[in-house]
């Protein structure tokens, strides 16, 4: 079988695995998975090791960089801080999971920014970006601002740039 | 010029057809025409394992185009194959770019590797590639185009090509892809084909995204740390916090215990290795089922270390140590000297000095080294973000006797470099590891194993002397650097090499100059940083010219460009490169002028400007600011750069912005320090990045234009950064800071 988060993902479903008691249950990315193993793991490293999910980084392990940013039931957190047995019962979505065909406004703001350099703050920026956006759909640049994720390359005059133009996107798209 | 392709080396063109038709053309270095070989099928897949440089065309006219370095955020993957499409005449949206392995090859016993040089650690990547590249585009291109002149029965001069199609006199056309598999029939040209006059670029010079970037922005791309080798074990290490120190003995009955662990493996800290990677320290793997088992395994090992040869090493002791050396009569290692700098000290109308000191830093990548790595009987497959895979490579085959031409290695996209990925020593951890557990294994670091274990950019401090004549011209120039060199320098390197330089301006515009060097001892391992040199000894001279200006009641731009003088070349070592002081001049004056230079601030608002030159490019920094309570506010950053012909414009933009940043975010902050033998920073909390709330909302960018060949800008931009920024701080608080990081140090003296 080949090594796809698909195949990890259906490898992990009770229908393979048996429900043990005690299994931990979380949506992520639309899909039901079940967890039977250590409950203080980081969910970050359930997407990453289990689901292969890699699109979710690491860059501390300590809530502080914000790569591993992912919605938790809609709100931005840092994977790296949330242990398995907080995540039950939670829907999560990952980069991966943003938007199932085509892109999110917030995403078609990055590539129309060219805001990637080595790309790999990035998907958590985008995920800090739309829970910004979900709050304040019209962002001021302190809001902005705000956002703490950190980027090694130092691209946020682009990251800022970005948002106002998904902001943009985001409000044609209702209209 | 370095930009120049070296003609002195034997280049041959190869041409194969694969089995779905596509046309394959590449070019080798020092190597003889391949015997027949073979391009697998799936050559389209991600497995691409043949060429460089290459083109490739499907029937359907898709074009296939490879990229030979790593791209770690230096644009590579979209920079080189534009050169290529370019010369080819293909549009950029029917290109599809894939990131190509090291091509390590033997040929009856000669080693080469078929894809050119694929080592980061080349002065000057563009400038090779910019004449290697557009050739491989013309050779295809030649070679369809010689395939229509055959269907057509017309002579080639009549026929043009555009956006993938080969066009004759009437208008008819045919497609690339319909004429792959003639082309690739015929032999190649005898001689490389003419490449285009740049005055008929069609896509150089054009603003292009980022190839990759739609992938990177959904999740797709999978960096090096995302890659699971079968069996997917993950390793970590708990290294020793004593510089040099050793390992007594180990209590692993805990960490075994830990659901998921397979295997302890106790690491033998490596000693400097042929590839230059310096001492690693002595280690512990814990090699389990996953990353949280791994890190639970590890958290629960109770070590006994012994501390090493360093423990009482701290920033103080080094920097009291730097002092000394450099207080005392005797003298250092001689960089040049000219003149004679002790009769123009007691001559002097006025003598002006300064020190300035440097931390330690760390390159603290986004994404921290990992390495995957499988060993088999007859070879190995390495998956890690490298960019000297001709080193890593040569490591393995000494770490295992396995034969090079058995490794593979694959390169992929990468969370940052800054110079980091020159150095192999996490691939060394993970070979170990891998023989030893007898299974394919991915060894990760964490953020605290980075920034206690890098290989850091040196400390220093600069020792500045300046004379002044009765005009008030700068008659003598003494520079005294102590520093703990680079290790893993390259063989026969002096140990000043990085620190300081020989030819660096002012040296060549003073009468008396007098540059020398004082090696500090340090168990840190020390490597280069966006180029070591530039920035290091940067800040202290563009700080030491401010100084000078000040002093002598001189505008600090005027100063620059009094000394540069008229329009010419002087030697700039750096192998052959020549320091043009009218582009240093016109890069100068062109920032003032953007920045309003001569416009006085009324608002306390301040102005700060320096400039640099290395490897062929120009740039000057200018940042207008204010202070904020304790806060520095970055109001306006200004860069201006001559790197040449701009090969993409966005990309540059881009690249120049993000490293003014990275510049900014270091000079304010950034540093490492050690107490007591041991590194004190732990993760980011303690290793303070800019965030955006500090970073300038904007970074005005501009390149000056020319019809000179292509150079690199990634270190050129940040490297007067700090200096620009310090005199900018002088110059709204009257507070001159010559102590890196700048805050501590100003809120210190304010
Ligand atoms: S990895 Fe989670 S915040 Fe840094
Ligand atoms: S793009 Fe490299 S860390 Fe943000």
């Amino acid at each position: 079988m080949q090594d796809t988060p698909e195949n990890r993902a259906a490898a992990a479903t009770p229908i393979d695995a048996g429900i043990e008691p005690g299994t931990l249950q979380l949506g992520i990315n639309g899909k039901p998975y079940f967890h039977s193993g250590d409950a203080t793991m980081p969910l970050l490293w359930f997407l990453r090791d289990v689901l292969r999910l890699t699109g979710t980084k690491y860059a501390c392990g300590v809530g502080t960089c914000g790569a591993c940013t992912v919605l938790v039931d809609g709100k931005a957190a840092r994977a790296c801080m949330v242990p398995m047995l907080e995540a039950a019962g939670r829907e999560i979505t990952t980069i991966e999971g943003l938007e199932r065909d085509g892109l999110h406004p917030v995403q078609q703001a990055w590539i129309e920014n060219d805001v990637v350099q080595c790309g790999y703050c990035q998907s958590g920026q985008i995920m800090a970006a739309v829970d910004l956006l979900r709050r304040k759909p019209r962002p001021s640049e302190d809001d902005i601002a705000q956002i703490g994720n950190l980027c090694r390359c130092g691209t946020y005059p682009r990251v800022r740039s970005a948002i106002q133009r998904a902001a943009e996107l985001t409000r044609a798209k209702r209209t | 010029m370095s930009g120049a392709f070296d003609a002195s080396r034997r280049r041959f063109l190869r041409i194969a057809l694969t089995a779905s038709g596509a046309l394959v053309v590449g070019f080798r270095l020092e190597e003889a025409f391949a015997q027949s070989s073979s391009v697998p099928p799936d050559l389209l897949g991600d497995e691409l394992t043949e060429l460089t440089a290459f083109v490739m065309i499907e029937r359907g006219n898709r074009i296939v185009i490879g990229a030979p370095a790593c791209e770690t955020g230096q644009g590579a993957i979209t920079a080189y194959p534009m050169l290529v499409a370019e010369e080819l005449g293909v549009a950029w949206p029917q290109v599809r770019v894939t990131q190509l392995p090291y091509g390590y090859r033997e040929t009856d016993g000669n080693a080469s590797n078929r894809f050119g040089n694929q080592s980061g650690a080349i002065a000057n990547p563009i400038g090779e590639a910019w004449t290697a590249l557009r050739t491989a585009g013309a050779t295809a291109r030649a070679m369809l185009v010689a395939a229509a002149a055959r269907e057509w029965n017309l002579p080639v001069e009549q026929l043009r090509t555009a956006e993938g199609h080969v066009i004759a006199p009437d208008d008819r056309r045919i497609s690339y892809g319909a004429l792959a598999r003639g082309a690739a029939a015929q032999p190649p040209p005898a001689q490389a084909p003419a490449l285009k006059d740049p005055a008929t670029f069609t896509l150089l010079g054009t603003p292009v995204r980022t190839t990759d970037v739609r992938n990177v922005v959904t999740g797709r791309t999978r960096y090096a740390s995302d890659d699971f080798l079968s069996g997917g074990l993950i390793a970590v290490v708990l290294r020793c916090p004593h510089l040099g120190g050793r390992l007594e003995s180990v209590d692993d009955a805990a960490a075994r215990k830990v659901p998921g662990v397979r295997e302890i493996v106790v690491l033998e800290p490596a000693a400097a290795n042929a590839s230059g990677d310096g001492p690693s320290a002595a280690g512990i793997a814990v090699v389990a089922e996953s990353t949280w088992a791994a890190l639970k395994g590890r958290a629960a090992l109770v070590p006994v270390w012994t501390p090493g040869p360093f423990p009482e090493e701290s920033n103080a002791t080094l920097a009291a140590t730097a002092h000394a050396l450099l207080d005392a009569a005797t003298d250092g290692v001689v960089v040049r000297q000219e003149g004679d700098m002790a009769g123009s000290r007691k001559r002097a109308r006025l003598a002006l000095s300064a020190r300035y000191e440097l931390p330690f830093l760390a390159h603290a990548t986004m994404e921290p080294p990992s390495a995957a790595i499988e060993l088999r009987q007859d070879g190995a497959l390495l998956i890690a973000g490298i960019e000297d895979p001709d080193a890593a490579s040569a490591l393995i085959a000494e770490l295992t006797g396995l034969p090079r031409a058995g490794i593979e290695i694959r390169l992929p996209r990468s969370g940052g470099s800054f110079g980091r990925r020159l150095r192999n020593d996490f691939v060394a951890e993970a070979v170990q590891v891998a023989k030893a557990v007898g299974k394919p294994v991915k060894l990760v670091w964490t953020r605290e194993d980075d920034l206690a274990n890098d290989r850091y950019r040196p400390f220093g401090l600069h020792a500045m002397t300046a004379t002044l004549d009765r005009a008030n011209r700068i008659a003598g120039w003494s520079h005294h650097c102590a520093a703990t060199p680079a290790s893993g320098r390259e063989p026969g390197a002096p140990a000043w090499r990085g620190c300081v330089s020989a030819e660096a301006f002012p040296a060549g515009f003073v009468e008396h100059l007098d540059t020398q060097f004082h090696a500090l001892e340090s168990g840190l391992p020390r490597h280069d940083m966006r180029k070591l040199r530039h920035g290091f000894d940067t800040f202290a001279t563009q700080c030491f010219l401010d100084e000078i200006a000040f002093e002598t009641r001189r505008d600090p731009v005027r100063l620059r460009l009094d000394m540069l003088g008229e329009p010419r070349e002087v030697p700039a070592g750096e192998g052959g490169i020549m320091f043009d002081t009218g582009r240093m001049a016109a890069v100068l004056s062109a920032c003032a002028e953007r920045i309003q230079w001569s416009t006085k601030r009324t608002d306390g608002h301040g102005l700060g400007i320096a400039c640099h030159a290395t490897g062929g490019g120009y740039v000057a920094h200018a940042f207008e600011i204010g202070m904020d309570g304790e806060r520095v506010r970055i109001h306006r950053a200004v860069c201006v750069v001559d790197v040449g012909r701009v090969i993409n414009p966005l990309g540059l933009e881009n690249r120049v912005a993000s490293a003014v940043v990275d510049g900014l975010s270091t000079a304010l902050n950034l540093a490492v320090t050690v107490k007591a033998g041991q590194v004190q920073q732990k993760n980011f909390p303690d290793y303070r990045l800019l965030t955006a709330a500090g970073a300038p909302p904007k970074v005005e960018v501009h390149a000056l234009p020319s019809t000179l060949d292509p150079v690199g800008v990634g270190e050129l931009a940040t490297s007067s950064v700090a200096a620009a920024l310090a005199n900018a701080i002088f110059a709204t608080t009257t507070v001159r800071v010559r102590k890196l990081p700048l805050m501590p140090e100003l809120l210190r003296m304010l």
